[in-house]
This record gives structure tokens, C-alpha cells and sequence, in this order.
């Protein structure tokens, strides 16, 4: 990977705006622009149409030869599927209200990394063909036939969005680049071009069960060894029931929870938690993942790997669903599960906490919970004993990430339970949290290390936002529910706020949960001694 | 920009010749009856375009909070999970631009003392929002205002908007506020996006049209109304006359008025094929139009084609030995395939 620059110089060097029209510039496939392509043998086994060898660097991308006509159908076909697309297509004014709300835009001054023109980019092909005046004017008034070039150019941009929907904030017609984006993907996977890095995880999932493609054997038993951290930590080894009939709930997380640092420590969390209450769940080696990089693809794929979810819920025999700490599968879930596989399984039944017998009305139709709804109703019912100052370490700020906060309106019961388990907190900007959030810079399938530049240029008004209270506040922990972030955001901060960390909220919780039988705790659940530690032990002396 | 400009002059010009030399009966009542029924044919041709296509999936943006728990307050009318609820976010969006009042403006400071190196900030930036409303409220009552020619007589609302419209009793003919302002704000729609460089750069021929096509109405409208002191008795016959469909002779009514008539029918004519119908295309936005509530209910898409996935059976079938290896409960144990397998 090259170099990075400083974060002085990445945001000096963008590049001012090409002086030509945005009709006459084409994007340059150097190395770092562009994610790798998806494998042939990848393609063939998902079923993917024209798979092939490309390099998306050369002239040739080896399309078939009818690709013109395959694109040109497959265009019309979703015009015909998708109201929001034909809609999109006719109604924006180009105000420019959407420019400056990506961050793709903001770190990249590219003008084609405008919301507007990048749906332009679309949009022109569509006046073409479905519009009178563009049939006869064309290019003057922006459209333009399908050619080679085009279609490396919708290629360019459609991996260059993270489908976060901040645009479609500020739009005063709700205009949604991620649907638009998701259906340029969709077209691009007609004539065979994907990438490698959603794809790859893609057939693990239809295969395996998850992204990572990790089999049933190697699931269980690194959730064990997971168990046996958490045994070390709390004193108390946590229950892993797998696969198992006849318990009311089932328990889904994304994958990378159960495989990657620091997600292992929210997966330990999740289990701690889970033993402390004595839930009666179940997980599953087979609906082994909650993310769906389907979704980057088409939604068919999408569909495809969410079935999972239900078909295990009805063979298993559980009542309802509980979700992990995961940004796309909860937009997913909360916005297309339902319509894709549902309706529900027959003996699944509306959510009800066993706990504080609240019943989850908002999820009565896909009988999905998340955990931090989970977790915030058991605190409101005093259901969890807990120790924040075990957290007393860690100045703590919340990223919403984007799915949650745009496609669900997640926002206040994480905050819920994270001012309930740190005793320091503050927050970003107000125009960087919440709705307005703004991404990590990498999601929908780009949290691949060969752009990393172009993620480092997409996170930085995140960066620049982290770094404002890092240094403000002195934040040193960024905590977050969503496991792409929990990949993505990492790098971002040892390059826009080095010094901060990034967690799951369960790991916050399970660090201050005070579980039945725990020995003295030493360390948290990532093994690093606990604050105030040599601190006498007050010893009532304080008087409560 | 120039050419949107030129095409605009160039209706003028054709209308005020053909007025001129006589053809006024072709601008003034041929015209306005085609434009009516492109616009009115051509809007409803449009949504009808838009609704045959469905909408397969429930995709409204949350703008807050959700609907979840009791002790959570939601964001009413930016997240409403109700039919009620989405009629007041509508509203908001409708009558009130609620997403374009959130716009601020990023900038990047290079050396920002807190963070010690590049800092977005975030402006507040509500002129968009507000020239925008400004435009469609003037336009509207403008609009409203022009009953007086089309009724008779003329009812009390149009006589009592006229009369707060005028309120600054300035001049004669009296002053319309919502025309002088309806101007302003064109002329910061067009200004803005010749200085904004973003704005300017994804600009097309078709953003500056319509906004040069509205220009050259206000204009032509107000040069009728206080320059030209056109017969104001004249133009109301003439009008009353297309409007029961008794047209009568345009002769003797000044050319400025078929400009004006045939500026208008050009926008009219133009409207349903253009980005204009954002007007009734906001009313389809599924990310607006559409309850919060897609985990309460099931929103069905019609063409969601047959399930095909990797059933459990066929996942257990691939990793039977392991699962067993692993201690897995198995819905088809290991001894009874392989038993099955010897008893071939």
C-alpha cells in the first residue's frame, strides 16, 4: 500500500474542479482508486452473470458483446420495478442542497462525488432514452449515449458512496443516492463487474453461513475460546448454546463479531451479558451472520442471504429474533427483511422482554429486537447492576452509524445505555451525529485496504469531528454499533485522532455489568487493568 | 445558460411580432388552450408514468428518533411512524422545505487551533431555504392573484390578498409586494448559480430555462402592469372570453400582454416533460411519504420473486462430520447416514 499523506496534505491536495464539463472528464483507474475485482470462480458459484477475468486498470474490461443491450434492459427493467428510481430520475432540480453533505465530495473534491452528479451520471443515460428533448439535443442538455466509457465511470462512482443516505437528509425530495447507487450496482453486475471484496464474502455467506466463511467446527470453537476469555475475565465461564431447539430466542450478530479485534470483545460482551440474565437463546452456526454484503450487490442477493434468518428461527422453534451490534443488517432487517422473506415464521410471536415483560410493539411484524433496544429496557427496569466507573478509563464519544441512524432512527437508545455504563461522555458536533451523521467512510463493501487513501478522504469529516472532541474533551474511546465500523474505524482514527480506540456498546456494558458470582475484577474485556485499582478499597467509609 | 436565455428571448420576440402583425388570436387563444391541456395532460401523464411502477420496498429516511421503547421520545415529524404522522412530515416538506432548512454549509479550515490541523465547521446556511420558499410563496399567490381575470366577479379572497399584497399602498396601480419580491428571488436562483462554482458546474440548459422563462413573465408582467398601464377592462374581457370559450377579438389589446400569455403557455407546455414536475413528484417520494414503522408492519412488494437460498438441510448435508466433530446437534445424525450409505 503506498503512503499515506498527512492529514495536512490530503486536505490541501484535493484538487480544485476540472475546468472541462462534467460530460467531457473521465475518472483515471490508478492503483488506490479502485477496489480489485470480483473472481471469476467467485462469480460462476453465485450464479452471477457473464463472470470474468478484468483488470479494472485496462482499456478492455472484457464485457460481453451485447453489454450495450444488457444495460439498456436491465435499466428499463428496474425503471419498471422501482417507482423510487423513475422518480429520482425526473424530479431533482439540482440545487446543490446535497454537494457538500458527502464525504466522499468534502474529501475528494471531485464534483462527480456530488450526490447530484452522481446520480447525473445515471441520469444522463436516462434522459436518452426516456426523455423527448434528450433524444434530440443530447449533450446539451446533459444526455448522453452509453458507451465503454460510461460504464467505467458509473463503476468508479458507484464504489465510491457508502449508500449512508446523508444526502437524502438534506433533499428537499428525499431524493436517496443509496438507492440509486444500489441499482447502478445492480446493472453493473449484469455485464459482470463486481468486487472482490463484497463478492468473496458473499459466497462465503450462501455457503458457509458468514461472511468469513467460517464453518460450523471453527465457529463453535472460537466462540468457546471466547468463552474461556470471558472466563478468565469475570470468573464466570458464559453459556454458548448452539443450534439448539426449543429456546424462545435466537441470537444473530455479524460475523465480524465473532472474528475480529476489537468486535471479539462485543462478541464477549453479548455472551457475558447473556449468561448474567440466564436468556434463554440460542446461537447458530448456520444463521451465522447479521451483516448482508448482499445488499451491496442487488437486493435478490440480499433476500437471498437474509432467508437464513427465519428459516433457522422456524427450525429452531424460537419465538423471536435478537439482533447484534451491526450497521447495514440493521438497515436490512429494519427496512427490507420483512417484505424480502417475511411474513414471520408461524411459531414466532411479537418480542417480549422476559425480563420486564416490555413487549417490543415497534418490531411486532419482523419480531427482531436490537440490543440496544434489548439493553435499554433492562436498564430503565433496573435489571442490570452496573459499574460505570469500571469504564472510568475511557472518555467516551457515540458514533451513529449511518444505517442505524438514517434507515431506523437508532439514535437514543444506545445513548440510553452508554451514559448508563461510562461515566464520561460527550458528543461530536451536532452536525455530525444523529441523523446528520456521517459515516466511516467505508461501508456498503469499501473496507478494503486498497483504497485506503480514498477511506481516509471519505472519514474525514468523521476524523475531523472525532479529533475536535479528542481534543476538546479529551475522548479516547469512540463507541459505536456497528461491526464495519468496528473494522473501518480503527485505521480512521490512528489517522484523523490517534490515541482513540473504538468498541461495540455491549463491550461497555459487559465491563460494567456486575455479574452473580463474579471474582474481583482486574481487568476489562480487552485484559487491560481496570481503573482504580490501587485505590483503596472504599470499604463503606465513603457512606453511600 | 446563454442558450436557455436566447430560446427564452426568441418566445418573446415570435410573440410580440405575431401580436404585432395580427396573429394575436393565435398567441392569446390557441396557445393558452394547448398549453392548458399539455399541462394539465402532461402532469397527470407523468404520474401515471411514475405509478405503474410500484414500491417494492418501505425506505422512508429516519430523520430522529424512532418509535421504540415508552421512555424514548420520538421524532415525531421527522421519524412519524402513523399515516397522520407522515401527512405532518409531508406537510413540513411540502409547505415548509423542512429538508432544505436543515442545509448547512461545510468548509474546511486548514489549521483550526482546536483540532491542531484541517477542521470541517458547519455553517448555518438557510438563504437557499429561504429565497427558495420565498419564490414558490410569491409564485403562488401571484398566481392566486391572477383570478381576478379569470372570475367574475371577482371573489372575496383574491380582492382581500390583493389588498394585503398591496398593503405598502405604494404608487398607481398600487404595488404588489409578491411581484417585486417574486423577482428578487429569481434573480437570486439564477444569480446563485452563476457564482456558486458547485452550483454552476452540475447546472444544465434545462435549470437555467425555466428560471429565465418565470424571469421573463415577472418581467413582462410587471412592465404590463406599471410601465405599460396596459387596459386592464380590455385584457379582463378578452380573458372572461377564453374562459367560457367564447373568445373574442384580440384586436387593440397591446402586444405585451400575448408576450406575457405566451411566456406562461411556454412554461405550462414545458412543465410535465421537465424537472419541474418535482411539484407533484414530492408527493411519491418513498423516503418521505412512507411510515417509520417497517418492522410493525409488513410492507409487501409485488414482484419479490421465490425464496433460493442454502437451506439447513443442504448446510448440514455439507458440513455433517464437522458439526458432528463439533458436538452439533444434527437433524439428520451422522450414524444414520452413513448407516443409510452401507445399507445401499
Amino acid at each position: 500500500m503506498a503512503k499515506l499523506p498527512t492529514p495536512q496534505e490530503l486536505v490541501a491536495n484535493r484538487p480544485a474542479f476540472p475546468a472541462e464539463a462534467w460530460l467531457e472528464t473521465k475518472p483515471k483507474f490508478v492503483p488506490g482508486s479502485y477496489c480489485y475485482p470480483a473472481k471469476k470462480e467467485t462469480m460462476e458459484a453465485l450464479h452471477m452473470p457473464h463472470p470474468h477475468e478484468w483488470d479494472p486498470a485496462a482499456d478492455d474490461w472484457q464485457l460481453p458483446e451485447n453489454w450495450e443491450k444488457i444495460l439498456c434492459d436491465a435499466f428499463e427493467d428496474r425503471l419498471k420495478k422501482h417507482r423510487s428510481l423513475k422518480l429520482f430520475m425526473d424530479i431533482c432540480v439540482r440545487c446543490g442542497a446535497c454537494a457538500d453533505k458527502c464525504q466522499f465530495f468534502l474529501g475528494t473534491n471531485d464534483p462527480k462525488n456530488m450526490p447530484v452528479l452522481r446520480a447525473e451520471l445515471l441520469r444522463s443515460l436516462y434522459r436518452r432514452d426516456y426523455s423527448m428533448l434528450g433524444k434530440i439535443l443530447g449533450k446539451k442538455i446533459g444526455a448522453r449515449s452509453w458507451d465503454y466509457q460510461t460504464v467505467k465511470e458509473l463503476f468508479f462512482y458507484a464504489y465510491q458512496c457508502t449508500e449512508c443516505r446523508r444526502c437524502s437528509l438534506f433533499c428537499p425530495y428525499g431524493i436517496d443516492t443509496a438507492e440509486i447507487t444500489a441499482i447502478v450496482r445492480e446493472l453493473l453486475h449484469e455485464v459482470g463487474l463486481g468486487l472482490h471484496w463484497i463478492m468473496d464474502p458473499v459466497k462465503n455467506c450462501s455457503y458457509t453461513g458468514n461472511h468469513l466463511g467460517i464453518k460450523p467446527h471453527s465457529y463453535v470453537e472460537i466462540v468457546e475460546m471466547l468463552a474461556d476469555d470471558c472466563e478468565d475475565i469475570v470468573g464466570v465461564r458464559p453459556k454458548t448454546p448452539f443450534n439448539e431447539r426449543g429456546h424462545e430466542i435466537l441470537f444473530i450478530c455479524p460475523s465480524g463479531d465473532v472474528f475480529a479485534d476489537p468486535g471479539i470483545y462485543t462478541f464477549m460482551g453479548y455472551l457475558i451479558l447473556f449468561n448474567e440474565l440466564d436468556l434463554d437463546y440460542t446461537l447458530s452456526t448456520y444463521a451465522s451472520e447479521g451483516g448482508n454484503f448482499g445488499s451491496f450487490v442487488s437486493f435478490n442477493m440480499a433476500k437471498k442471504l437474509n432467508a437464513k434468518m427465519y428459516e433457522e428461527a422456524q427450525r429452531l422453534g424460537c419465538k423471536w429474533i435478537l439482533g447484534g451490534e451491526c450497521g447495514h443488517m440493521w438497515r436490512v432487517i429494519n427496512q427490507y427483511m420483512d417484505t424480502y422473506n417475511g411474513p414471520t415464521p408461524s411459531n414466532m410471536t411479537t418480542p417480549v422482554s422476559p425480563y420486564t415483560g416490555t413487549v417490543f410493539k415497534n418490531a411486532a411484524s419482523t419480531k427482531m429486537v436490537h440490543i440496544a433496544e434489548f439493553e435499554a429496557d433492562l436498564i430503565r427496569h433496573n435489571k442490570l447492576k452496573l459499574d460505570p466507573s469500571r469504564n472510568d478509563d475511557l472518555i467516551c464519544t457515540w458514533h451513529d452509524s449511518c444505517n442505524p441512524a438514517r434507515g431506523m432512527g437508532l439514535l437514543d437508545e444506545p445513548r440510553y445505555v452508554l451514559k448508563h455504563v461510562v461515566n464520561h461522555f460527550y458528543e461530536m458536533p451536532e452536525n455530525t451525529i444523529r441523523e446528520q451523521t456521517f459515516c466511516c467512510g467505508a461501508g456498503s463493501g469499501l473496507n478494503t485496504e486498497e483504497i485506503m487513501e480514498l477511506r481516509m478522504r471519505s472519514g474525514m469529516p468523521r476524523g475531523n469531528a472525532l479529533r475536535y472532541v479528542q481534543q476538546k474533551y479529551g475522548v479516547n474511546r469512540m463507541a459505536c454499533c456497528c461491526a464495519i465500523d468496528r473494522a473501518t474505524l480503527p485505521p480512521l482514527a490512528d489517522y484523523w485522532a490517534p490515541g482513540v480506540t473504538i468498541s461495540g456498546l455491549t463491550e461497555l456494558v459487559a465491563n460494567a455489568l456486575v455479574c452473580k458470582g463474579e471474582h474481583k475484577r482486574t481487568v476489562n474485556l480487552r485484559q487491560e487493568d481496570l481503573p482504580h485499582l490501587d485505590e483503596e478499597e472504599p470499604e463503606g467509609n465513603e457512606g453511600e | 445558460m446563454l442558450n436557455s436565455l436566447l430560446v427564452v428571448a426568441l418566445v418573446a420576440i415570435i410573440a410580440w411580432l405575431g401580436a404585432a402583425i395580427g396573429l394575436g388570436s393565435l398567441f392569446g387563444v390557441v396557445l393558452p388552450y394547448v398549453a392548458i391541456v399539455v399541462f394539465l395532460g402532461g402532469v397527470v401523464w407523468r404520474m401515471v408514468w411514475w405509478a405503474k411502477s410500484p414500491v417494492p420496498f418501505a425506505i422512508p429516511t429516519t430523520g430522529g428518533q424512532e418509535k421504540s421503547l415508552d421512555f424514548i421520545k420520538q421524532a415525531q415529524w421527522d421519524c412519524p411512524d402513523t399515516t397522520l404522522g407522515v401527512v405532518k412530515r409531508m406537510f413540513l416538506e411540502v409547505f415548509l422545505f423542512r429538508s432544505l432548512f436543515r442545509n448547512v454549509n461545510a468548509e474546511i479550515k486548514q489549521d483550526d487551533p482546536v483540532n491542531g490541523g484541517p477542521r470541517l465547521i458547519y455553517y448555518s446556511s438557510k438563504w437557499l431555504w429561504v429565497f427558495a420558499l420565498l419564490f414558490h410563496y410569491c409564485f403562488f399567490i401571484v398566481f392566486f392573484r391572477h383570478f381576478r381575470f379569470f372570475v367574475d366577479p371577482v371573489p372575496g379572497c383574491v380582492s382581500f390578498m390583493e389588498m394585503i399584497d398591496g398593503f405598502l399602498q405604494i404608487g398607481a396601480p398600487r404595488f404588489y409586494l409578491t411581484g417585486g419580491l417574486l423577482l428578487v428571488a429569481v434573480l437570486f436562483l439564477i444569480g446563485r448559480r452563476l457564482v456558486n462554482p458547485r452550483v454552476r458546474y452540475i447546472s444544465l440548459t434545462q435549470d437555467y430555462f425555466p428560471l429565465f422563462l418565470i424571469l421573463g413573465i415577472v418581467v413582462s408582467g410587471i412592465a404590463m402592469r406599471y410601465f405599460l398601464k396596459t387596459d386592464i377592462t380590455q385584457v379582463k374581457a378578452f380573458v372572461m372570453g377564453l374562459v367560457h370559450f367564447n373568445p373574442i377579438s384580440a384586436d387593440g389589446i397591446d402586444p405585451i400582454f400575448f408576450v406575457h400569455v405566451c411566456l406562461v403557455s411556454t412554461l405550462l407546455i414545458y412543465f410535465p416533460f421537465s424537472k419541474l414536475t418535482h411539484m407533484a413528484g414530492i408527493f411519491f417520494s418513498p423516503t418521505r411519504n412512507l411510515p417509520c414503522n417497517t418492522r410493525r408492519v409488513r410492507h409487501v412488494n409485488p414482484w419479490n420473486p421465490p425464496k433460493d437460498f442454502l437451506t439447513y438441510p443442504e448446510y448440514e448435508d455439507l458440513y455433517r462430520e464437522a458439526m458432528a466433530g463439533a458436538n452439533l446437534p444434527l437433524d439428520k445424525p451422522l450414524e444414520a447416514e452413513t448407516k443409510q450409505k452401507s445399507g445401499e
